[in-house]
Protein backbone atom coordinates (compact mmCIF):
# COMPACT_ATOMS: atom_id res chain seq x y z
CA UNK A 1 0.00 0.00 0.00
CA UNK A 2 1.32 3.24 -1.06
CA UNK A 3 2.01 5.74 2.03
CA UNK A 4 2.50 9.82 2.23
CA UNK A 5 2.82 11.76 5.29
CA UNK A 6 -0.48 14.25 5.29
CA UNK A 7 2.19 17.13 5.80
CA UNK A 8 3.85 16.15 2.75
CA UNK A 9 0.74 15.94 0.76
CA UNK A 10 -0.25 19.79 1.89
CA UNK A 11 3.19 20.51 0.88
CA UNK A 12 2.39 19.38 -2.80
CA UNK A 13 -1.36 20.86 -2.70
CA UNK A 14 0.08 24.07 -1.48
CA UNK A 15 2.68 24.88 -4.43
CA UNK A 16 0.00 23.70 -7.15
CA UNK A 17 -2.88 25.89 -5.55
CA UNK A 18 0.05 28.20 -6.03
CA UNK A 19 0.19 27.51 -9.19
CA UNK A 20 -3.31 28.20 -9.83
CA UNK A 21 -3.74 31.18 -7.59
CA UNK A 22 -2.14 34.52 -6.94
CA UNK A 23 -3.71 35.42 -4.01
CA UNK A 24 -2.75 32.56 -2.00
CA UNK A 25 0.11 33.50 0.54
CA UNK A 26 2.07 30.95 2.94
CA UNK A 27 4.05 32.02 6.03
CA UNK A 28 6.21 29.75 8.42
CA UNK A 29 7.91 30.59 11.41
CA UNK A 30 11.46 28.17 10.45
CA UNK A 31 9.48 24.76 9.97
CA UNK A 32 9.32 25.38 6.41
CA UNK A 33 11.49 22.40 5.76
CA UNK A 34 9.25 20.02 8.30
CA UNK A 35 5.45 21.61 7.63
CA UNK A 36 6.77 21.28 3.77
CA UNK A 37 5.92 24.66 3.04
CA UNK A 38 9.68 25.24 1.58
CA UNK A 39 7.89 23.08 -1.45
CA UNK A 40 5.86 26.60 -2.31
CA UNK A 41 8.56 28.66 -1.23
CA UNK A 42 11.17 27.11 -3.45
CA UNK A 43 8.43 28.01 -6.49
CA UNK A 44 6.74 31.45 -5.18
CA UNK A 45 9.58 33.35 -3.42
CA UNK A 46 7.97 36.45 -3.51
CA UNK A 47 4.62 35.25 -1.94
CA UNK A 48 6.28 33.46 1.24
CA UNK A 49 7.48 35.01 4.31
CA UNK A 50 9.29 33.31 6.55
CA UNK A 51 8.72 34.89 10.31
CA UNK A 52 11.88 33.36 11.84
CA UNK A 53 10.61 31.71 15.36
CA UNK A 54 7.93 33.86 16.24
CA UNK A 55 3.89 31.88 15.78
CA UNK A 56 2.77 35.03 17.69
CA UNK A 57 3.74 37.67 14.87
CA UNK A 58 3.70 35.21 12.02
CA UNK A 59 0.01 34.85 13.18
CA UNK A 60 -0.76 38.79 13.43
CA UNK A 61 0.96 39.00 10.05
CA UNK A 62 -1.16 36.65 8.58
CA UNK A 63 -4.35 38.83 10.14
CA UNK A 64 -2.70 41.46 8.22
CA UNK A 65 -2.23 40.50 4.99
CA UNK A 66 -5.73 38.96 5.06
CA UNK A 67 -7.18 42.50 5.77
CA UNK A 68 -5.30 43.29 2.16
CA UNK A 69 -7.28 40.40 0.17
CA UNK A 70 -4.65 37.49 0.74
CA UNK A 71 -5.51 34.20 1.17
CA UNK A 72 -3.10 33.49 3.98
CA UNK A 73 -1.74 29.56 5.01
CA UNK A 74 0.19 29.73 7.98
CA UNK A 75 2.13 27.04 9.05
CA UNK A 76 4.42 25.34 12.34
CA UNK A 77 4.31 22.70 14.36
CA UNK A 78 0.81 21.82 16.27
CA UNK A 79 2.39 22.65 19.41
CA UNK A 80 4.08 26.36 18.72
CA UNK A 81 0.60 27.03 15.57
CA UNK A 82 -2.36 26.51 18.12
CA UNK A 83 -0.64 26.43 21.78
CA UNK A 84 2.02 29.84 21.65
CA UNK A 85 -0.19 31.94 18.99
CA UNK A 86 -3.18 30.63 20.90
CA UNK A 87 -4.75 34.07 22.03
CA UNK A 88 -3.10 35.22 18.71
CA UNK A 89 -5.61 32.64 16.92
CA UNK A 90 -8.44 34.08 18.95
CA UNK A 91 -8.67 37.40 18.66
CA UNK A 92 -5.98 37.99 15.53
CA UNK A 93 -7.82 35.19 13.45
CA UNK A 94 -11.39 33.87 14.71
CA UNK A 95 -12.63 36.52 16.22
CA UNK A 96 -12.03 38.70 13.45
CA UNK A 97 -13.05 35.88 11.30
CA UNK A 98 -10.28 36.56 8.56
CA UNK A 99 -9.22 34.41 5.45
CA UNK A 100 -6.35 32.54 7.23
CA UNK A 101 -5.99 28.65 7.61
CA UNK A 102 -4.04 27.63 10.28
CA UNK A 103 -2.25 24.42 8.87
CA UNK A 104 0.00 22.62 10.99
CA UNK A 105 1.88 19.90 11.17
CA UNK A 106 3.46 17.43 13.96
CA UNK A 107 0.22 16.97 15.58
CA UNK A 108 -0.44 14.24 18.16
CA UNK A 109 1.96 11.38 19.77
CA UNK A 110 3.51 10.44 16.21
CA UNK A 111 5.70 13.16 16.33
CA UNK A 112 7.88 10.50 17.99
CA UNK A 113 11.20 11.50 18.90
CA UNK A 114 10.87 14.99 19.94
CA UNK A 115 8.80 13.64 22.85
CA UNK A 116 5.76 15.34 24.73
CA UNK A 117 6.66 19.05 25.34
CA UNK A 118 6.53 18.70 20.91
CA UNK A 119 3.66 16.40 20.83
CA UNK A 120 0.64 18.93 20.32
CA UNK A 121 -2.89 16.53 21.75
CA UNK A 122 -4.82 19.59 22.95
CA UNK A 123 -5.06 21.44 19.63
CA UNK A 124 -8.77 20.07 18.09
CA UNK A 125 -9.87 20.74 21.55
CA UNK A 126 -8.19 24.28 21.50
CA UNK A 127 -9.07 25.00 17.79
CA UNK A 128 -13.09 24.00 18.20
CA UNK A 129 -14.38 26.11 20.98
CA UNK A 130 -13.29 29.19 18.73
CA UNK A 131 -16.09 30.58 17.30
CA UNK A 132 -16.11 31.06 13.47
CA UNK A 133 -12.68 28.18 13.38
CA UNK A 134 -13.41 25.20 11.07
CA UNK A 135 -11.62 21.94 12.23
CA UNK A 136 -10.54 19.70 9.47
CA UNK A 137 -8.16 16.58 10.65
CA UNK A 138 -7.73 14.66 7.08
CA UNK A 139 -6.91 10.37 7.21
CA UNK A 140 -4.33 10.33 3.98
CA UNK A 141 -2.76 12.33 1.38
CA UNK A 142 -5.94 11.97 -0.99
CA UNK A 143 -8.10 13.66 1.32
CA UNK A 144 -5.44 16.46 2.64
CA UNK A 145 -4.60 17.60 -1.23
CA UNK A 146 -8.59 18.27 -1.52
CA UNK A 147 -8.46 19.68 1.91
CA UNK A 148 -6.50 22.17 1.30
CA UNK A 149 -8.49 23.47 -1.97
CA UNK A 150 -11.35 22.99 0.28
CA UNK A 151 -10.24 25.46 2.51
CA UNK A 152 -8.51 27.43 0.34
CA UNK A 153 -12.14 28.16 -1.09
CA UNK A 154 -13.77 28.08 2.62
CA UNK A 155 -14.31 31.85 3.09
CA UNK A 156 -13.38 32.42 7.29
CA UNK A 157 -10.71 31.16 8.98
CA UNK A 158 -9.78 27.35 8.99
CA UNK A 159 -7.48 24.99 11.20
CA UNK A 160 -5.86 21.93 9.79
CA UNK A 161 -3.46 19.14 11.44
CA UNK A 162 -1.39 17.48 9.45
CA UNK A 163 0.98 14.42 10.86
CA UNK A 164 4.48 13.80 10.75
CA UNK A 165 4.73 10.21 9.94
CA UNK A 166 3.63 8.35 6.65
CA UNK A 167 0.64 6.59 6.73
CA UNK A 168 -1.60 4.52 3.98
CA UNK A 169 -3.20 5.79 0.66
CA UNK A 170 -7.03 5.41 1.65
CA UNK A 171 -8.26 7.21 -1.38
CA UNK A 172 -8.07 7.72 -4.99
CA UNK A 173 -8.95 10.77 -6.90
CA UNK A 174 -12.79 10.24 -7.24
CA UNK A 175 -12.76 11.30 -4.01
CA UNK A 176 -15.64 13.54 -2.95
CA UNK A 177 -14.03 16.05 0.03
CA UNK A 178 -16.51 18.13 1.26
CA UNK A 179 -15.48 20.40 4.53
CA UNK A 180 -18.41 19.00 6.78
CA UNK A 181 -19.53 16.31 5.62
CA UNK A 182 -17.78 12.76 7.12
CA UNK A 183 -17.45 10.10 4.94
CA UNK A 184 -18.59 6.51 5.45
CA UNK A 185 -15.81 4.39 4.45
CA UNK A 186 -17.19 1.40 4.97
CA UNK A 187 -20.84 0.76 5.75
CA UNK A 188 -21.50 -1.95 8.23
CA UNK A 189 -24.41 -2.45 10.83
CA UNK A 190 -23.23 -3.30 14.22
CA UNK A 191 -20.92 -0.79 15.57
CA UNK A 192 -19.59 2.53 14.05
CA UNK A 193 -16.20 3.18 14.25
CA UNK A 194 -15.73 6.99 13.84
CA UNK A 195 -12.14 7.77 13.93
CA UNK A 196 -10.06 11.50 11.94
CA UNK A 197 -6.58 11.54 10.65
CA UNK A 198 -4.01 8.18 10.88
CA UNK A 199 -6.94 6.62 13.01
CA UNK A 200 -8.78 5.83 9.76
CA UNK A 201 -6.73 3.77 8.62
CA UNK A 202 -6.48 1.66 11.21
CA UNK A 203 -9.94 1.84 12.40
CA UNK A 204 -10.57 0.44 8.66
CA UNK A 205 -7.63 -2.51 9.44
CA UNK A 206 -9.53 -3.03 12.71
CA UNK A 207 -13.22 -3.34 10.41
CA UNK A 208 -11.08 -5.88 8.39
CA UNK A 209 -10.17 -7.86 11.62
CA UNK A 210 -13.73 -8.61 13.04
CA UNK A 211 -15.30 -8.97 9.63
CA UNK A 212 -13.07 -12.33 10.06
CA UNK A 213 -14.96 -13.08 12.92
CA UNK A 214 -18.17 -11.90 11.49
CA UNK A 215 -18.67 -8.52 12.73
CA UNK A 216 -19.65 -6.06 10.40
CA UNK A 217 -18.44 -2.54 11.32
CA UNK A 218 -19.30 0.61 9.49
CA UNK A 219 -16.06 3.30 9.62
CA UNK A 220 -16.53 6.89 9.24
CA UNK A 221 -14.19 9.22 8.53
CA UNK A 222 -14.94 12.69 10.36
CA UNK A 223 -12.52 14.52 8.99
CA UNK A 224 -14.31 17.57 9.89
CA UNK A 225 -14.51 18.24 13.77
CA UNK A 226 -16.72 20.93 13.14
CA UNK A 227 -18.90 21.41 11.58
CA UNK A 228 -19.32 18.10 12.64
CA UNK A 229 -21.65 16.52 10.27
CA UNK A 230 -24.36 15.42 12.59
CA UNK A 231 -27.11 14.22 9.74
CA UNK A 232 -24.74 11.29 9.32
CA UNK A 233 -23.58 10.93 12.60
CA UNK A 234 -27.43 10.61 14.08
CA UNK A 235 -28.23 8.42 11.12
CA UNK A 236 -25.02 6.07 12.06
CA UNK A 237 -26.44 6.02 15.52
CA UNK A 238 -29.61 4.91 15.14
CA UNK A 239 -28.37 2.42 12.31
CA UNK A 240 -25.88 0.66 14.41
CA UNK A 241 -26.87 1.70 18.50
CA UNK A 242 -23.41 1.89 19.43
CA UNK A 243 -20.60 4.36 18.64
CA UNK A 244 -16.48 3.91 18.74
CA UNK A 245 -14.18 7.39 18.08
CA UNK A 246 -10.78 6.92 17.55
CA UNK A 247 -8.11 9.84 17.69
CA UNK A 248 -4.52 10.83 17.89
CA UNK A 249 -5.37 13.64 20.67
CA UNK A 250 -6.67 13.91 24.18
CA UNK A 251 -9.74 11.68 25.34
CA UNK A 252 -10.85 15.30 26.59
CA UNK A 253 -12.09 17.86 23.89
CA UNK A 254 -11.68 16.28 20.68
CA UNK A 255 -13.50 13.94 17.92
CA UNK A 256 -14.51 11.61 20.86
CA UNK A 257 -15.78 14.75 22.61
CA UNK A 258 -17.38 16.21 19.78
CA UNK A 259 -19.35 13.13 19.11
CA UNK A 260 -20.85 12.73 22.51
CA UNK A 261 -21.85 15.87 22.11
CA UNK A 262 -24.12 14.93 19.35
CA UNK A 263 -25.16 12.24 20.35
CA UNK A 264 -26.02 12.80 23.97
CA UNK A 265 -28.76 15.04 23.15
CA UNK A 266 -29.93 13.87 19.69
CA UNK A 267 -29.56 10.25 19.49
CA UNK A 268 -28.34 8.74 23.05
CA UNK A 269 -26.33 5.31 22.05
CA UNK A 270 -23.65 3.78 24.10
CA UNK A 271 -20.18 5.62 22.89
CA UNK A 272 -16.48 4.42 23.46
CA UNK A 273 -13.77 6.79 23.13
CA UNK A 274 -10.28 6.11 22.70
CA UNK A 275 -7.68 8.22 22.52
CA UNK A 276 -4.66 9.46 24.45
CA UNK A 277 -5.85 9.40 27.94
CA UNK A 278 -5.19 12.99 29.25
CA UNK A 279 -1.25 12.22 29.71
CA UNK A 280 1.38 13.78 28.07
CA UNK A 281 3.09 11.75 25.38
CA UNK A 282 6.98 10.84 25.81
CA UNK A 283 9.71 10.34 23.18
CA UNK A 284 9.59 6.98 20.78
CA UNK A 285 9.41 5.33 17.95
CA UNK A 286 5.65 6.11 16.46
CA UNK A 287 4.73 2.45 16.15
CA UNK A 288 6.22 2.12 19.70
CA UNK A 289 4.22 5.31 20.60
CA UNK A 290 0.94 4.39 19.20
CA UNK A 291 1.46 0.76 21.19
CA UNK A 292 2.27 2.26 24.28
CA UNK A 293 -0.28 4.78 24.39
CA UNK A 294 -3.25 1.68 23.08
CA UNK A 295 -4.00 3.17 19.79
CA UNK A 296 -3.68 -0.11 17.98
CA UNK A 297 -6.20 -2.14 15.36
CA UNK A 298 -6.18 -4.50 18.34
CA UNK A 299 -7.44 -2.18 21.28
CA UNK A 300 -9.81 -1.09 18.31
CA UNK A 301 -10.67 -4.65 18.13
CA UNK A 302 -11.42 -4.85 21.83
CA UNK A 303 -13.08 -2.07 22.55
CA UNK A 304 -15.87 -3.15 19.51
CA UNK A 305 -16.04 -6.30 21.74
CA UNK A 306 -17.10 -4.42 24.32
CA UNK A 307 -19.26 -2.33 22.95
CA UNK A 308 -21.44 -5.27 21.41
CA UNK A 309 -21.61 -6.74 24.65
CA UNK A 310 -22.89 -3.51 26.20
CA UNK A 311 -25.68 -3.24 22.83
CA UNK A 312 -26.96 -7.13 23.86
CA UNK B 1 3.34 67.83 -0.63
CA UNK B 2 0.50 70.08 1.12
CA UNK B 3 2.40 73.05 3.12
CA UNK B 4 2.12 73.04 7.00
CA UNK B 5 0.94 76.42 8.12
CA UNK B 6 -0.34 77.90 11.32
CA UNK B 7 -3.64 77.70 10.04
CA UNK B 8 -3.70 74.23 9.45
CA UNK B 9 -1.86 73.70 12.85
CA UNK B 10 -4.89 75.79 14.20
CA UNK B 11 -7.72 73.70 12.57
CA UNK B 12 -5.93 70.25 14.20
CA UNK B 13 -5.43 72.15 17.55
CA UNK B 14 -9.35 72.34 17.28
CA UNK B 15 -10.01 69.50 15.58
CA UNK B 16 -8.34 67.46 18.77
CA UNK B 17 -10.01 69.58 21.51
CA UNK B 18 -13.18 67.90 19.26
CA UNK B 19 -12.22 64.54 19.25
CA UNK B 20 -11.18 64.93 23.49
CA UNK B 21 -14.93 66.57 23.87
CA UNK B 22 -16.25 63.50 21.95
CA UNK B 23 -14.55 60.54 24.19
CA UNK B 24 -14.80 62.50 27.52
CA UNK B 25 -18.99 62.51 26.51
CA UNK B 26 -19.05 59.17 25.01
CA UNK B 27 -16.94 57.59 28.04
CA UNK B 28 -19.16 59.52 30.70
CA UNK B 29 -22.70 57.89 29.17
CA UNK B 30 -20.94 54.50 28.81
CA UNK B 31 -19.93 54.84 32.23
CA UNK B 32 -16.85 52.95 31.61
CA UNK B 33 -13.62 52.96 29.44
CA UNK B 34 -10.19 53.99 29.40
CA UNK B 35 -10.26 57.76 29.31
CA UNK B 36 -6.54 58.56 29.79
CA UNK B 37 -5.04 56.60 27.12
CA UNK B 38 -7.42 57.79 24.62
CA UNK B 39 -6.58 61.71 25.72
CA UNK B 40 -2.93 61.32 25.24
CA UNK B 41 -3.44 60.00 21.82
CA UNK B 42 -6.04 62.68 20.67
CA UNK B 43 -3.55 65.15 18.46
CA UNK B 44 -1.83 62.03 17.11
CA UNK B 45 -4.82 60.74 15.83
CA UNK B 46 -6.31 64.50 14.86
CA UNK B 47 -3.26 64.59 12.78
CA UNK B 48 -3.59 61.25 11.01
CA UNK B 49 -7.26 60.94 10.55
CA UNK B 50 -7.38 64.65 9.43
CA UNK B 51 -4.41 66.00 7.60
CA UNK B 52 -1.60 62.29 7.15
CA UNK B 53 -4.17 59.63 5.84
CA UNK B 54 -5.44 59.49 2.67
CA UNK B 55 -8.99 57.68 3.28
CA UNK B 56 -12.36 58.17 1.92
CA UNK B 57 -15.57 57.06 4.46
CA UNK B 58 -17.42 56.86 0.87
CA UNK B 59 -14.99 54.20 0.21
CA UNK B 60 -14.17 52.54 3.11
CA UNK B 61 -12.69 49.46 1.42
CA UNK B 62 -10.70 51.50 -1.03
CA UNK B 63 -7.64 48.84 -1.59
CA UNK B 64 -5.35 51.78 -2.09
CA UNK B 65 -6.68 53.65 1.16
CA UNK B 66 -4.02 54.45 4.34
CA UNK B 67 -4.82 51.69 7.01
CA UNK B 68 -4.48 53.01 10.74
CA UNK B 69 -4.16 50.30 13.05
CA UNK B 70 -5.09 50.79 17.24
CA UNK B 71 -3.28 48.76 18.53
CA UNK B 72 -3.36 50.31 22.10
CA UNK B 73 -7.00 49.15 21.50
CA UNK B 74 -8.27 50.28 24.67
CA UNK B 75 -8.17 53.71 23.03
CA UNK B 76 -11.20 52.90 21.18
CA UNK B 77 -13.22 55.83 22.08
CA UNK B 78 -10.22 58.55 20.40
CA UNK B 79 -10.37 55.89 17.30
CA UNK B 80 -14.72 55.90 17.16
CA UNK B 81 -14.26 60.03 17.89
CA UNK B 82 -12.33 60.80 14.49
CA UNK B 83 -14.23 57.71 12.74
CA UNK B 84 -17.72 59.97 13.28
CA UNK B 85 -16.31 63.13 12.96
CA UNK B 86 -14.47 62.18 9.65
CA UNK B 87 -17.79 60.75 8.46
CA UNK B 88 -17.54 57.03 8.65
CA UNK B 89 -20.84 56.62 10.91
CA UNK B 90 -22.96 59.03 12.40
CA UNK B 91 -21.92 60.88 15.55
CA UNK B 92 -24.84 60.08 17.91
CA UNK B 93 -23.47 56.84 17.39
CA UNK B 94 -20.73 57.78 19.57
CA UNK B 95 -23.41 57.27 22.90
CA UNK B 96 -23.75 53.74 22.30
CA UNK B 97 -20.48 52.92 22.89
CA UNK B 98 -19.69 49.85 25.10
CA UNK B 99 -23.99 49.13 25.08
CA UNK B 100 -25.40 45.92 24.32
CA UNK B 101 -25.36 45.48 20.15
CA UNK B 102 -23.33 48.87 19.51
CA UNK B 103 -20.90 48.76 16.70
CA UNK B 104 -18.82 50.98 19.72
CA UNK B 105 -17.43 47.66 21.49
CA UNK B 106 -15.08 47.89 24.10
CA UNK B 107 -12.31 47.81 22.02
CA UNK B 108 -12.42 48.07 18.11
CA UNK B 109 -13.82 45.16 16.31
CA UNK B 110 -13.56 45.51 12.56
CA UNK B 111 -16.60 43.40 11.57
CA UNK B 112 -18.89 45.73 13.56
CA UNK B 113 -17.75 49.19 12.20
CA UNK B 114 -16.45 50.95 8.90
CA UNK B 115 -13.27 52.09 8.94
CA UNK B 116 -11.54 50.22 12.07
CA UNK B 117 -9.14 47.90 10.39
CA UNK B 118 -8.12 45.74 12.52
CA UNK B 119 -9.72 44.20 15.57
CA UNK B 120 -7.43 44.94 18.54
CA UNK B 121 -7.51 45.31 22.08
CA UNK B 122 -5.53 41.92 23.25
CA UNK B 123 -2.27 44.42 23.52
CA UNK B 124 1.05 43.63 20.99
CA UNK B 125 -1.32 41.70 18.04
CA UNK B 126 -2.10 45.31 16.29
CA UNK B 127 1.37 45.91 15.41
CA UNK B 128 1.48 42.64 14.02
CA UNK B 129 -1.48 43.11 11.84
CA UNK B 130 -0.20 46.14 10.39
CA UNK B 131 2.97 44.67 9.63
CA UNK B 132 0.88 42.43 7.58
CA UNK B 133 -0.75 44.93 5.87
CA UNK B 134 2.06 46.87 4.74
CA UNK B 135 3.82 43.67 3.22
CA UNK B 136 0.55 43.28 1.50
CA UNK B 137 1.22 46.39 0.35
CA UNK B 138 4.76 45.84 -1.43
CA UNK B 139 3.49 42.66 -2.81
CA UNK B 140 0.73 44.54 -4.70
CA UNK B 141 2.74 47.28 -5.07
CA UNK B 142 0.26 49.67 -3.58
CA UNK B 143 1.94 52.73 -2.51
CA UNK B 144 -0.50 53.22 0.81
CA UNK B 145 0.60 53.36 4.09
CA UNK B 146 0.18 51.83 7.22
CA UNK B 147 0.13 53.59 10.83
CA UNK B 148 0.15 51.94 14.14
CA UNK B 149 -0.62 53.28 17.48
CA UNK B 150 0.84 51.48 20.53
CA UNK B 151 1.56 52.17 23.67
CA UNK B 152 4.58 52.37 25.91
CA UNK B 153 2.93 50.06 28.36
CA UNK B 154 2.40 47.77 25.56
CA UNK B 155 5.85 47.75 24.42
CA UNK B 156 6.05 44.94 27.71
CA UNK B 157 4.64 42.16 24.99
CA UNK B 158 7.30 40.30 23.90
CA UNK B 159 5.40 40.18 20.50
CA UNK B 160 5.39 43.38 19.88
CA UNK B 161 9.57 43.04 19.34
CA UNK B 162 8.25 40.16 17.37
CA UNK B 163 6.88 42.32 14.91
CA UNK B 164 9.77 44.97 14.82
CA UNK B 165 12.16 42.84 13.99
CA UNK B 166 10.17 41.46 11.06
CA UNK B 167 9.08 45.08 10.09
CA UNK B 168 12.87 46.12 9.66
CA UNK B 169 13.77 42.59 8.53
CA UNK B 170 11.06 42.89 5.79
CA UNK B 171 12.27 46.44 5.04
CA UNK B 172 8.79 47.79 5.51
CA UNK B 173 9.01 51.82 4.78
CA UNK B 174 5.47 51.87 4.05
CA UNK B 175 4.92 51.43 7.99
CA UNK B 176 5.10 53.78 11.17
CA UNK B 177 5.11 52.69 14.32
CA UNK B 178 3.70 56.04 17.01
CA UNK B 179 4.51 55.09 20.39
CA UNK B 180 1.90 56.88 22.71
CA UNK B 181 4.67 57.25 25.12
CA UNK B 182 2.71 58.57 28.25
CA UNK B 183 4.91 56.75 30.98
CA UNK B 184 1.81 55.03 32.70
CA UNK B 185 -0.32 51.88 32.93
CA UNK B 186 -2.81 50.12 34.70
CA UNK B 187 -0.51 49.23 37.64
CA UNK B 188 1.55 52.38 37.53
CA UNK B 189 4.16 54.33 36.10
CA UNK B 190 6.04 52.04 33.00
CA UNK B 191 9.76 52.67 35.05
CA UNK B 192 8.13 50.97 37.71
CA UNK B 193 6.27 48.28 36.50
CA UNK B 194 8.67 47.00 33.83
CA UNK B 195 10.63 49.74 31.86
CA UNK B 196 10.67 49.24 28.03
CA UNK B 197 13.77 51.65 28.37
CA UNK B 198 14.97 53.11 26.21
CA UNK B 199 12.55 52.69 23.54
CA UNK B 200 14.16 54.97 21.44
CA UNK B 201 17.26 52.98 21.48
CA UNK B 202 16.09 49.44 21.11
CA UNK B 203 13.72 50.62 18.21
CA UNK B 204 16.98 52.01 16.54
CA UNK B 205 19.06 48.86 17.76
CA UNK B 206 15.89 47.02 15.73
CA UNK B 207 16.43 48.57 12.75
CA UNK B 208 14.14 51.10 12.51
CA UNK B 209 14.41 55.23 11.70
CA UNK B 210 13.53 56.74 14.93
CA UNK B 211 11.74 60.33 15.48
CA UNK B 212 10.98 61.50 18.59
CA UNK B 213 8.76 64.37 19.08
CA UNK B 214 6.40 65.64 21.75
CA UNK B 215 3.14 64.04 20.86
CA UNK B 216 0.94 67.21 21.91
CA UNK B 217 2.58 69.55 19.57
CA UNK B 218 0.74 69.65 16.13
CA UNK B 219 3.42 70.77 14.33
CA UNK B 220 5.97 68.48 15.40
CA UNK B 221 3.62 65.25 14.53
CA UNK B 222 3.11 66.66 11.38
CA UNK B 223 6.82 67.03 10.59
CA UNK B 224 7.60 63.69 11.77
CA UNK B 225 4.94 61.85 9.69
CA UNK B 226 6.76 64.03 6.48
CA UNK B 227 9.93 63.02 7.74
CA UNK B 228 8.63 59.60 7.61
CA UNK B 229 7.58 59.45 4.11
CA UNK B 230 11.35 60.11 2.93
CA UNK B 231 12.95 57.47 4.88
CA UNK B 232 13.27 54.33 2.42
CA UNK B 233 13.93 50.90 2.91
CA UNK B 234 13.35 50.25 6.68
CA UNK B 235 10.27 51.51 9.09
CA UNK B 236 10.19 54.31 11.04
CA UNK B 237 9.39 54.34 14.58
CA UNK B 238 7.98 58.20 15.97
CA UNK B 239 8.01 57.58 19.68
CA UNK B 240 5.89 60.61 20.68
CA UNK B 241 6.00 62.14 24.94
CA UNK B 242 2.92 62.92 25.93
CA UNK B 243 0.56 63.29 29.08
CA UNK B 244 -2.21 60.81 29.67
CA UNK B 245 -5.33 62.43 30.61
CA UNK B 246 -3.96 65.53 28.37
CA UNK B 247 -6.32 68.33 27.93
CA UNK B 248 -7.98 67.80 31.29
CA UNK B 249 -6.30 69.12 34.49
CA UNK B 250 -7.22 67.02 36.63
CA UNK B 251 -6.86 63.79 34.76
CA UNK B 252 -3.43 64.60 33.45
CA UNK B 253 -0.46 61.87 34.37
CA UNK B 254 -3.17 60.65 37.23
CA UNK B 255 -2.57 56.56 37.05
CA UNK B 256 -6.14 56.13 38.16
CA UNK B 257 -7.73 57.47 35.25
CA UNK B 258 -6.15 54.76 32.84
CA UNK B 259 -9.59 52.78 32.61
CA UNK B 260 -12.18 54.88 34.75
CA UNK B 261 -14.68 56.85 32.86
CA UNK B 262 -15.77 60.77 34.14
CA UNK B 263 -19.04 61.12 36.14
CA UNK B 264 -21.43 63.92 35.05
CA UNK B 265 -19.82 66.56 36.89
CA UNK B 266 -16.15 65.50 36.21
CA UNK B 267 -17.38 65.79 32.12
CA UNK B 268 -18.52 69.65 33.02
CA UNK B 269 -15.19 70.48 34.28
CA UNK B 270 -13.74 69.32 31.41
CA UNK B 271 -15.67 70.40 28.89
CA UNK B 272 -15.01 73.75 30.39
CA UNK B 273 -11.24 73.13 30.84
CA UNK B 274 -11.00 72.24 26.91
CA UNK B 275 -13.58 75.25 26.11
CA UNK B 276 -16.16 73.16 24.89
CA UNK B 277 -18.75 73.39 27.41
Amino acid sequence: MQRIATRDAYGRALAALGRLYDDIVVLDADLSKSTKTSDFAKEFPERFFNAGIAEQNMIGMAAGLATTGKKVFASSFAIFAVGRAFEQVRNSIAYARLNVKICASHAGITVGEDGGSHQAIEDIALMRSLPHMTVIVPADGVSTEKAVLAAYQHEGPVYMRLGRPAVPVLYDESLDFKIGKGIEVRPGKDVTIIACGIMVGKALEAAEVLAGEGIDVAVVDMHTIKPLDEELLIRKAEETRAILTVEEHNIIGGLGSAVCEVVSEKCPVPVKRMGINDVFGQSGKVDELLEHYGLTVAEICNNVHNLLQIKS
Amino acid sequence: MRAINAEVIRNLEAKARVLRGHILRMLTQAGSGHTGGSLSAADIVACLYFWEMNIDPQNPRDPNRDRFVLSKGHAAPVLYAALAEKGFFPQEMLSTLRKLGSPLQGHPDMKKLPGVEASTGSLGQGISWAVGMALGGKLDNRDYRVYALLGDGELQEGMVWEAFMAAAHYKLDNLVAIIDHNGLQIDGRISEVMSPEPVGDKLNAFGWEVISIDGHNIEEILKALEEARKVKGKPTAIVAETVKGKGVSFMENRVEWHGVAPKEEELKRALSELGLA
